[in-house]
């Protein structure tokens, strides 16, 4: 598979066929029986400055995605490139130093802060640990973070429990703010927040970016949350992307069955709309110990084909800067659309 | 929510309600006081027992033998060695020209009385509180002795135990797959080993001193926390605010001791008070059997032994078995307040 996306702007990060098993261990001498392909060849770019969603549903191997490219989990295959670097088999030490430029935000901000740790710890422990500032100095410097992501310098003292869950994920924010990296990973950073501090978040996120120039991951199955944060898209389906491309294609115009269905699902907040032509998948997810042959997808899909149950589709660029990985659309974009079969 | 203070330190909320509860336990908390205020007087054994005077007025001097060792000559005596007190000719030396003050029980722990109105074991006397063990040395002194050393050695063997029990632990657990895998292993068989008879050979070829005896009871001590702390940290690696310190760029090291360690503690300070008196209880049975500290060391064990072996002298066994009984119905008892002041799902009277 090649590089998934050409844009104008230099990547920051770059993933290519990134792989990301685990095996299953039975037995008492713990031999390998078999392998949960969490990740199954996924190649994408990320430009400076901006935010990559990746969706799918539960299960699909997004979080696995973004724990892989910071190396919290180690890829089975592929590369990652960071700022221009290969970043995949380079040592731990060094992988230490790096995490200064890649952080990441937890999707949950109970589990994810500790429990015995003041705020102003928590949120000053990464700079304490790189050897950045120290002492009074610490203190400002967390004080400056903590207003900045709208938290107030009365509450440096106080201990996780003590914030509501908008503020725990400000806290998350600030810490993975302190090192002033490049790349902030959000691992489904506002989905344990009810709807009102979802947009608060986001916004902050946003504002960040600005003044920051961060790039952002952006994890997420809520679709509507990644529409309003993202410029660029790439749908995840069992390990696979399985298409990509800003994110007004993307909405205006999906290829793949699934991405289709997985717009068709997303609600209007209007009881009068009687939606036509939903596609509505069947089914679960496969397992992704044991992936269909062909393509993945097949099973679920309204227009699987013979073909499809035999060879796997690889991502092509059907039309500029729009990547799709479905045999229904190999040519151009008029052919694929040619090609559609009608909606039953 | 602001933080209380204990003797000075910082006491966070949790903490200062598991203090709270452990003071609702009237029995736990009393015998906390108890057995500190008799650790406390016995760690002064020597002003409170012992052969030599407190403190000796002569010839218009003060002499304090407790701390300095004076020759016989010092009082008008014939020999150059450390003046004899109890010796009576000594003592007249010194009332000639003076007085001795002397501690409340004047014998010392190896102190062998020669005046006894018997042969050794002899009976309780206004002297000899307890009576005199088979070597006619003053029980009472030989208990003061043997409780401090007791004590002294279960809490330095927990200390150093818990120390190496954690590390091995967390290391383990921290590790997790293979290394995990083969250090449960060599904990079994370790475990497996019978203890007491492993001791015992040890002990019969190299002479055990108070250290080496330490050193012996730690081959197997060390294991009592391994289990808890490695759960706690099998656990623990894969909390998320784990995970985030990793990402963070914090070391191995420092996530172990600072955000996973924490968690094994409430499990570690339970069992200590255990491990305490687990502790006691090991060297009191090597004592007995005459494994233990070397002899003529002040030991709980030995006295017991003696009790056995001299039926016809009650007074040894039944004091001996009175201070075991009372030493380690204490450490139980706070134990088990600590236990209860732990646990979260236990309710307290306010």
């Amino acid at each position: 598979m090649t590089g998934a996306a050409t844009g104008d702007g230099p990547a920051l990060l770059k993933v290519t066929g990134l792989k990301t098993h685990f095996p299953i261990r039975k037995g008492v001498l713990a031999h390998v029986t078999g392998q949960v392909y969490a990740v199954d060849g996924v190649s994408f770019e990320i430009r400076r400055g901006e935010t990559f969603g990746l969706v799918g549903e539960s299960g699909c191997g997004k979080t696995t995605v973004g724990k892989t490219v910071l190396r919290l989990i180690e890829p089975t295959a592929g590369s990652i490139e960071f700022e221009g670097r290969d970043i995949t088999r380079i040592a731990k030490e060094e992988m230490r130093r790096l995490r200064q430029r890649m952080q990441i935000i937890y999707q949950d901000p109970y589990s994810s802060l500790n429990p015995r740790m003041k705020a102003a710890d928590i949120v000053g422990e990464p700079l304490k640990v790189h050897k950045i500032v120290s002492g009074g100095a610490l203190r400002e410097r967390v004080e400056a973070l903590f207003e900045r992501v709208g938290l107030r310098p009365e509450q440096l003292d106080n201990y996780p429990h003590q914030f509501s869950g908008g503020q725990r994920q400000r806290i998350g924010i600030a810490r993975a703010l302190a090192l002033s990296p490049s790349l902030i990973v959000g691992d489904e950073p506002v989905s344990a927040l009810d709807v009102s501090i979802q947009a608060q978040v986001i916004n902050l996120l946003m504002d960040l970016q600005e003044d920051y120039e961060l790039s952002y991951l952006f994890i997420a199955h809520d679709l509507a949350v990644v529409e309003h944060i993202s410029q660029r898209i790439g749908v995840m389906y069992l390990g696979r992307i399985v298409e990509l491309t800003d994110k007004r294609t993307l909405f205006s115009n999906p290829l793949h069955p699934y991405s289709e269905a997985l717009l068709s699902a997303v609600p209007i907040p209007d009881p009068g709309v009687t939606r036509e032509g939903r596609v509505i998948l069947t089914g679960d997810v496969p397992s992704p110990i044991n992936p269909p042959e062909g393509c993945h997808f097949h099973a679920r899909c309204p227009y699987a084909t013979e073909r499809c149950r035999m060879e796997s589709p690889s991502l092509k660029e059907v039309e500029p800067d729009h990547w799709v990985s479905c045999h229904l659309h190999e040519g151009n974009v008029a052919d694929a659309t040619e090609l559609r079969p009608e909606r039953t | 929510m602001e933080d209380g203070r204990l003797l000075g330190m910082r006491v966070t909320p949790l903490n200062a309600r598991r203090i709270e509860n452990f003071k609702a336990n009237r029995r736990g908390y009393w015998s906390l006081w108890i057995f500190i205020a008799i650790f406390f007087v016995t760690l002064f054994a020597e002003f409170l027992a012992n052969d030599k005077p407190l403190l000796v007025r002569y010839d218009g001097a003060f002499y304090a033998p407790v701390f300095v060792a004076y020759p016989e000559t010092a009082f008008g005596g014939d020999f150059e060695t450390e003046a004899e007190y109890s010796d009576p000719e000594v003592q007249e030396l010194i009332e000639e020209k003076g007085w001795i003050l002397w501690p409340v029980i004047p014998y010392s722990f190896d102190t062998i009385v020669f005046d006894l109105p018997g042969p050794a074991p002899s009976p309780p006397t206004l002297q000899n509180w307890l009576g005199t063990d088979d070597q006619g040395r003053d029980v009472v002194a030989r208990l003061i002795y043997g409780f401090r050393i007791s004590v002294l050695f279960g809490l330095v063997l927990t200390i150093v135990s818990s120390m190496v029990g954690i590390a091995a632990g967390a290391w383990q657990g921290y590790s997790g797959g293979w290394t995990d895998l083969l250090f449960q292993r060599f904990m079994e068989i370790w475990s497996s080993m019978p203890q007491l008879f492993m001791l015992i050979i040890l002990a019969s070829f190299i002479e055990p001193t108070f250290w080496i005896l330490m050193v012996f009871l730690l081959l197997f001590s060390w294991m009592g926390l391994v289990g808890v702390v490695r759960a706690e940290f099998l656990r623990g690696r894969n909390y998320t605010y784990v995970m985030a310190a990793r990402a963070l760029g914090v070391s191995d090291r420092k996530i172990m001791f600072k955000h996973i360690l924490p968690n094994a503690m409430v499990a570690t300070v339970t069992l200590m008070p255990f491990i305490l008196t687990g502790s006691i209880t090991s060297l009191t049975a090597l004592d007995f059997l005459g494994f233990g500290l070397p002899p003529g060391s002040p030991s709980l064990g030995e006295l017991l032994n003696q009790g056995k072996a001299n039926l016809q002298a009650p007074w040894l066994g039944i004091s001996a078995f009175l201070i075991l009984a009372v030493m380690l119905s204490l450490l139980i008892f706070i134990g088990e307040a600590v236990r209860d002041a732990f646990d979260p799902r236990k309710t307290f009277r306010a």
